[in-house]
């Protein structure tokens, strides 16, 4: 401390518990006294981290300005407390002005270019990552067609069930329900020309061709997809998969090659359900709103809807299968270390496999009507 | 040093089914020391620390912390009491979603009515007190590594200013050098701050350089309680082998640990 002889030094007196809980009156205090050169502690029964830290901060604010501010008053361990503090808090403040706004939210033209550039990037580096993915995955899938062997047989048969008879029920009454409502829209057009019986091509040709495949590939896709995610994330979680590259285990051929075969396999068995049960549907709304009989129903599906609709709408499915399959699994694949992530890619490959569903859905439909099909 | 006790533990018993983990346990932990608690595998350590912060019920006895029933406590009792200790989990636990910084904010921003500048340079001076560099308080928890994410939970068990610190195995997994530096870390805290410190731990180390005393747990009760000095006259079998071990000899200050 320099000379100050001539004039009472200034103190500020704190008094009670300097702590957490009453941290503005003590600021308030603190900052009051503006020439004050010492600060009293001697009537404080309580001090913690955050009152030392108000303590320290208005010492080093008064010594920026030249003058040095003595605490005075205070026991051992006070005094430790305010060392301790005091020793950590230059690296707190020049922290708080080294990282300003601490999230730069995106507000320039420079940065939603630079924003939308990097999301394009991204995409394009998860595209070619996803498509590396099924590569490695077609490879598997050849080198188990020369060694059967190496096929995990339990697991296809587990993954066939959870994701193939497990879903029959909701593609069977889903099915059902779009025949239904195919029906009922159809023949109050067609009544209009007197072409009722005609609703028979519309139900069986949309359902066979299209709606049938492609609504059960859109709710697999819901159901199994993200279960794929899941499942394979939270392995990648815990390190299994890691541990299973260690062991020279194949985490491919152990657990997607499993899962996308299962569905590869049962999709179209799982579309050919919908299917029949839409007919069913559409003959039954047929039946009871226009007044098509079963019979009639029967002739007219036989005589004008060819084989090859069905045909047409089940070659699509292992062509789904592979997409849901894969992209679930390629997403699980991606999880990273944190529960946050896992949500994500989750809820990404439902999106990701829907999306694609729909897009090779439309491809084929124009592949079809260019070769005439 | 030590005074009154803060922690009271009474005939407490716990059981998982069929199996007995705490039978007729008593503990006390007074103001100002460091508690350890070391015992075999499956002694019931960190079942005792999360009976006394209220993580699991147990099938009968008494907590006492801080002057409250913690087992009978009306919730804003019991809230009361939550304020006044800090909990630090086997691997940090921290949030996985938010920042370092944001995690230490967490418990100010539930707890008290402080404004967003003050809470950010509060959570700011405790990651430097835990040693903690300024940037590592916009990393996430999966960016951290083991010893950095123990700091940064110390951190956030720290956020309100607690009188009793729970620490559950804090020097697992670290290597030498950093489970040392982080003993001499919460002596140099517990010593500034005046913390209560309940420690469970299997590091002989820490316990010779943190410990005021060492409470044994064995077959559900507490086998032996007093400083290291007093363990190593202790006659029964376990806990002559706990601390008279291969591992003890190298852990013990003079012998080389130090």
């Amino acid at each position: 401390m320099t000379d100050t002889a001539g004039q009472m030094p200034k103190t500020i007196t704190l008094t009670g518990p300097v702590t957490l809980a009453n941290l503005s009156e003590t600021r308030a205090r603190l900052w009051a006294g503006r020439e004050a050169v010492f600060i009293d502690l001697s009537g404080v029964t309580a001090l913690d981290t955050a009152g030392a830290w108000l303590v320290a901060r208005r010492q080093q604010a008064t010594v920026r300005t030249g003058d040095g501010m003595g605490v005075i008053g205070a026991n051992p361990s006070q005094t430790l407390l305010l060392k301790t503090v005091t020793a950590a808090l230059p690296k707190a403040l020049s922290d708080v002005s080294q990282h300003g706004p601490r999230r730069p939210i995106a507000v320039f033209a420079a940065d939603i270019l630079a924003t939308l550039g990097q999301t394009l990037s991204a995409n394009a580096a998860n595209i070619a990552d996803a498509i590396a993915f099924l590569g490695i995955v077609m490879a598997r899938v050849a080198r188990t067609a020369l060694h059967p062997s190496r096929l995990r047989g339990t697991a296809l048969v587990h993954h066939m069930h959870q994701a193939g008879l497990n879903a029959v029920p909701i593609v069977a009454l889903m099915g059902f329900l779009i025949g239904i409502v195919l029906a009922f829209q159809g023949a109050a057009q067609l009544r209009q020309f007197g072409a009722e019986v005609f609703v028979v091509d519309l139900i069986a040709i949309s359902i066979l061709r299209e709606l049938g495949i492609l609504l059960t590939a859109i709710i697999v896709a819901g159901r199994s997809a993200s279960a794929f995610t899941a499942a394979i994330g939270s392995m990648k979680m815990r390190e299994e998969i890691d541990a299973m590259r260690v062991l020279g285990l194949d985490p491919i051929e152990l657990l997607v090659l499993p899962r996308v075969l299962a569905l590869v396999i049962l999709l179209p068995v799982l579309g050919f359900i919908a299917n029949m049960a839409g007919l069913v549907g559409g003959g039954l709304m047929a039946w009871t709103q226009l007044g098509i009989s079963p019979g009639m129903f029967q002739t007219q599906l036989l005589a004008n809807t060819d084989v090859s609709h069905l045909l047409i709408g089940l070659s699509k499915a292992p062509v789904f299968a592979l997409i849901i399959g894969v992209v679930g699994c390629h997403q699980g694949m991606q999880v990273g270390g944190n529960a946050e992530s896992l949500g994500n890619r989750t809820s990404r490959s439902v999106v990701v496999a829907i999306f694609l569903v729909i897009v090779v859905d439309a491809l084929f439909s124009i592949f079809f009507s260019v070769w005439g099909i | 040093m030590a005074g009154a006790p803060v922690i009271t533990v009474r005939n407490l018993t716990t059981r998982f089914g069929a199996t007995v983990v705490h039978d007729g346990l008593d503990l006390d932990v007074l103001r100002g020391e460091v508690l350890g608690v070391v015992g075999g595998s499956g002694t019931g350590k960190s079942v005792l620390l999360r009976s006394i912060v209220g993580l699991k019920r147990p099938s009968g006895g008494q907590i006492t912390v801080l002057g409250t029933d913690v087992l009978n406590a009306d919730p804003a009792a019991l809230h009361a009491v939550q304020n006044r200790w800090g909990v630090m989990f086997q691997d940090g636990a921290l949030f996985s979603s938010l920042s370092v910084r944001e995690n230490v904010e967490a418990p100010m921003r539930e707890r008290l009515g402080i404004d967003a500048a003050t809470r950010t340079a509060l959570a700011d001076l405790r990651i430097a007190l835990v040693g903690l560099s300024p940037a590592a308080g916009d990393l996430f928890p999966a960016e951290l590594s083991g010893g950095m994410r123990k700091r940064a939970g110390l951190a956030r068990a720290l956020a309100l200013d607690p009188e009793i610190l729970f620490l559950d195995e804090p020097t697992a997994g670290l290597d030498p050098i950093g489970a040392s530096e982080f003993d001499r870390l919460l002596v140099a805290l517990q010593q500034a701050l005046g913390l209560t410190v309940f420690l469970v731990t299997h590091d002989l180390d820490t316990l010779h350089a943190t410990c005021d005393r060492v409470a044994v747990l064995a077959g559900g009760k507490v086998l032996a309680v007093g400083t290291m000095a007093d363990m190593l006259l202790v006659e029964d079998p376990w806990v002559h082998s706990y601390f008279h071990g291969p591992r003890a000899h190298a852990a013990q200050p003079g012998a080389g640990g130090h």
